[in-house]
């Protein structure tokens, strides 16, 4: 395991990728590509009313006579900005006209439409656009070839006469002709075997700025979420699930419920008693009266304050080993200066702005599924198990989600099982959609684990570090789910990235995972592991600069020899952000933090004003980012914004708190984000490359929480250990 | 029981329970989906509508306060600063996830009209009551203060 730390999070990829192939039985078909009688089909399936035809190389592009390219997109777009991110890369190499590029989301397929870092059709871990990168690379230069040879052909001129250039092929003698007037010469070429792909040099689309296939749509009304989409004779339903986790049905009285006007049925699935009506309002008005007597006996009823007492007393125990260089203990035992820190993370929902939703329809050999979806092939598999049919026998229309944070990738596939549960309970085949509220939401589980971190670091007699402990106690994600394959000897590798792959340079390391159950069930929430642990360990190397009394910045980089990217974007924030310049005044502070997530490295440095009442606000953050090749810069910069709002809220106010078992918030009055009045000044640098893309719609989440901890240090001297702000007055 | 209002400039007449928040009443029987749920509490402002001109969360108005009024929704939006607004988002490429941004343009739409050049502290006083989880609070903040400047201009 420790073998090679730095290198965790990229080992472990490579293990999702196995134990997700296993769990889903997937076939993974690299550049799935269509034979010519294929291409025909696919084709034919997709002739406009005018009767145009239209060339389809493979199961990514498809071009019309009208010369539209139509880019089928595997992965939901949830706003991280993945449907532009794909159709650019693809038309770069494809040389189409983008004006003429439009974004279809590709069905539930895992055999054509896997991602090729799970092994499985998904979208998450930041990873559309590091394994798209070759495959649609790939794609849109095959296409390119065989317009070009459709050309060669239609002019009888050799192909290295031609190139194509924004969705035209130019020959000798100025003439040209549209992919559109090519596609029926097109569909009856073979494709090449292999294809030159572009120099970077030669990009025109990839690194420019280039607007949002949905920005118009999203900002008119007519984007289409799951919650808009209906069908003829389609009925709402509301679920009422147990009060309590692991808590089940003892009795039912739904004669209140059913005399509500519009209210059609009342059915008991396995996740609780749905009431089924016309609309919305009839079924929540229907919820509402319903008199349901619950069974708590199996339920968790203990408070946060008691699993966050039971961690603590774990971190002191002995625990599975995630990483041990040398001999922590006796670094530290022997060390001249000792300094130690307890950080307390509690549960956290991921609040979507669209609450979870999906429509079903049911027959008795076919389950058809619209929503936001975000791991087509598990929901299509636990579809199929609900619904009694073969995952074969179930269609998935992936919709716009309305964010998702991690929340709809879950290997229950919790509100599609849900959706069709109450399909197949009402029967008939009417088309049902299962509609959460926000206390739904806020109520779920499914949260970001509660975590106890324990550090402890010895700093020699020269001030050098030379040991560092860290032990992490929470709940596994993965464990006793599909992807339970990847838990390894005790250790979740989610649990404890971001901590295991400590990228400082210290002789002595050890982390251990003591793995908790709890009756809370659990998810990864934007940044997974990072959530956490870059908190504890940001906030932890910078108690222990300041212990040696040096400069966080110059501390954190002298470590970093050997991590020339996290070094880079360290030094790239601290200079953008004036950090060597005169100190802030009194009352204010900057604090900087990196972290690496999804081989994408992010340094930020946060500015923070304390009031007089002690409560910080973040005036300003400078963001580095190094993710490869900058594919789009716009979308990396609005990313890490966004990133950087979704944490700050998170960590200023986030919180799931349970009192005997009960979720204390109900929404968002509760439940508390960041709202505009809080977000500060943001100013994003991309790092230049021309290494492989690596994704960004996470990392940017990392680094803030402990950039502004560490920043109300520098204006008050006080240190967060315990998230979120608001519990210690903070904010 | 029929409530008679003006949705989007039109004569409208909806045979529904008059308690039904006017969310769902433009969404489910009118048929007009921009306008979106997210807290049903007034807490989120996703829903924002106009009545009268003025900003309101549909989820929380039921549709009997409405009769006799004029209720403009993002389907109906129309007029200067509206026309800047949208303008604004695209141009600054505002929304990621877009679920919000129905209820922030509404919102958006309403200040630019009676404050044609707004702080970012009456930004901040008009906004708050519109979340964004993708957090594109600072792109909104621009888009405001570049649709003021266009419609200055």
């Amino acid at each position: 395991m420790a073998a090679n730390p730095q290198d965790l999070t990229r080992t472990s990829r490579r293990r999702f990728l196995q134990a997700a192939g296993a769990a889903t039985a997937a076939a993974l078909t690299i550049g799935f590509e269509w034979s010519v009688a294929g291409r025909r089909a696919m084709a034919a399936g997709a002739v406009p009313a005018t009767g145009e035809t239209s060339f389809a190389p493979n199961a990514f592009v498809r071009i019309g006579s009208d010369d539209s390219v139509t880019i089928i997109a595997k992965h939901v777009e949830m706003g991280q900005g993945s449907y532009t991110g794909i159709a650019t890369i693809l038309a770069e190499e494809l040389d189409a006209d983008w004006s003429k590029v439009r974004v279809e989301s590709a069905p539930a397929d895992a055999k054509r439409y896997a991602n090729l870092a799970f092994g499985m059709q998904g979208t998450g871990g930041s990873s559309a656009m590091a394994n798209s990168w070759n495959q649609l690379r790939e794609a849109g230069a095959k296409g390119r070839a065989v317009l070009l040879a459709a050309a060669a052909q239609q002019w009888q001129v050799p192909v290295s006469e031609l190139r194509a250039e924004r969705g035209v092929v130019h020959g000798p003698g100025g003439r040209h002709a549209s992919f559109g007037a090519l596609v029926a010469t097109a569909s009856t070429l073979p494709l090449p075997a292999t294809v030159a792909l572009k120099d970077p040099s030669q990009f025109k689309l990839i690194g420019q700025t280039i607007a949002r296939v949905d920005a118009a749509a999203k900002s008119n009304g007519t984007a289409q979420f799951t919650i808009d989409f209906s069908l003829p004779g389609m009925l709402v339903a509301l679920l009422q699930r147990p009060p309590l986790f692991g808590a089940t049905v003892k009795s039912l009285d739904a004669s209140a419920a059913q005399a509500i006007p519009g209210v059609v049925k009342v059915v008991q699935v396995p996740a609780g008693v749905a009431v089924i009506a016309t609309g919305f309002w009839a079924a929540k008005r229907g919820r509402d009266a319903l008199q349901v007597q619950w069974d708590e006996t199996q339920a968790e009823k203990r408070s946060s304050a008691a699993i966050v007492a039971q961690y603590r007393d774990l971190a002191d125990q002995p625990a599975a080993s995630a990483r041990k260089d040398g001999d922590a203990h006796r670094a530290i035992a022997g060390a001249t200066k000792k300094i130690s820190a307890t950080y307390e993370f509690p549960y956290l929902a991921h609040a979507p702005m669209e609450p979870l939703d999906a429509v079903v329809k049911l027959s008795s050999d076919h389950c058809e599924i619209w929503a936001g979806d975000q791991f087509q092939t598990i929901d299509q598999a636990n579809a199929a198990r609900a619904a009694g049919l073969e995952p074969a026998q179930v269609s998935i229309h992936t919709l716009y989600a309305g964010g998702s944070f991690g929340r709809r990738a879950n290997s229950y596939s919790d509100y599609i099982v849900e959706a069709v549960s109450i399909a197949k309970a009402h029967g008939a085949g009417t088309p049902i959609k299962l509609q959460w509220t926000r206390e739904d939401d806020i109520h779920g589980g499914l949260y970001r684990p509660l975590y106890v971190h324990k550090l402890e670091a010895g700093l020699d007699e020269h001030g050098a570090l030379s040991g560092w402990r860290h032990v992490i106690v929470g709940q596994s994600i993965m464990g006793g789910t599909a992807f339970d394959a990847m838990v390894k000897d005790g250790i979740d590798p989610t649990s404890v990235e971001g901590a295991a792959n400590l990228p400082y340079a210290v002789p002595n390391v050890q982390v251990d995972l003591a793995t908790t159950k709890t009756g809370v069930p659990v998810l990864w929430w934007r940044v997974v592991g990072s959530s956490h642990t870059a908190f504890a360990v940001e906030s932890f190397i910078d108690e222990v600069a300041h212990a040696a009394d040096q400069d966080p910045y110059e501390f954190r980089r002298n470590l970093l020899e050997q991590e020339p990217r996290m070094r880079a974007v360290l030094d790239l924030a601290a200079e953008k952000s004036g950090w060597s310049s005169a100190p802030l005044p009194a009352g204010r502070g900057r604090g900087i933090a990196v972290a690496e997530a999804f081989n994408t490295y992010v340094a930020q440095v946060a500015e923070v004003t304390v009031g007089a009442d002690g409560k910080v606000k973040v005036d300003r953050v400078v963001c580095a980012v190094d993710c490869g090749t900058p594919i789009n810069p716009d979308i990396i910069t609005a990313q890490m914004e966004g990133g950087i709002g979704f944490g700050l809220g998170a960590i200023l106010y986030g919180e799931i708190s349970l009192k005997d078992g009960r979720v204390e918030q109900n929404n968002f009055d509760g439940y508390r984000v960041l709202r505009m009045h809080e977000m500060p000044k943001v100013e994003v640098h991309i790092v230049a490359s021309t290494l492989p893309p690596t994704g960004v719609g996470e990392p940017g989440v990392a680094p803030i929480g402990p950039a502004v901890a560490n920043a109300l240090f520098a204006a008050t001297g006080k240190r967060v250990q315990t998230l979120p702000f608001a519990r210690g007055g903070f904010a | 029981m029929t409530t008679s209002f003006v949705l989007n400039g039109k004569a409208t007449h909806l045979d529904a329970d008059p308690t039904m928040p006017l969310l769902w009443a433009v969404r489910e029987l009118a048929g007009l989906t921009g306008t979106k749920f997210g807290c049903g509490v007034a807490q989120c402002g996703a829903c924002t509508v106009h009545l009268d001109g003025q900003p309101i969360r549909s989820c929380v108005t039921p549709l009997a306060a409405v009769a006799g009024k004029r209720i403009t929704t993002i389907e109906g939006l129309h007029g200067k600063p509206a026309t800047a607004v949208q303008a604004a988002w695209v141009k600054l490429q505002v929304p990621q996830c877009g679920y919000c941004q129905s209820g922030q343009i509404m919102s958006a739409t309403a200040l630019l009209t009676k404050n044609a050049a707004p702080t970012d502290a009456d930004i901040d006083d008009a906004m708050r009551g519109n979340i964004c989880r993708c957090g594109t609070y600072v792109r909104i903040r621009a888009a405001i203060h570049a649709a003021a400047a266009s419609l200055e201009a």
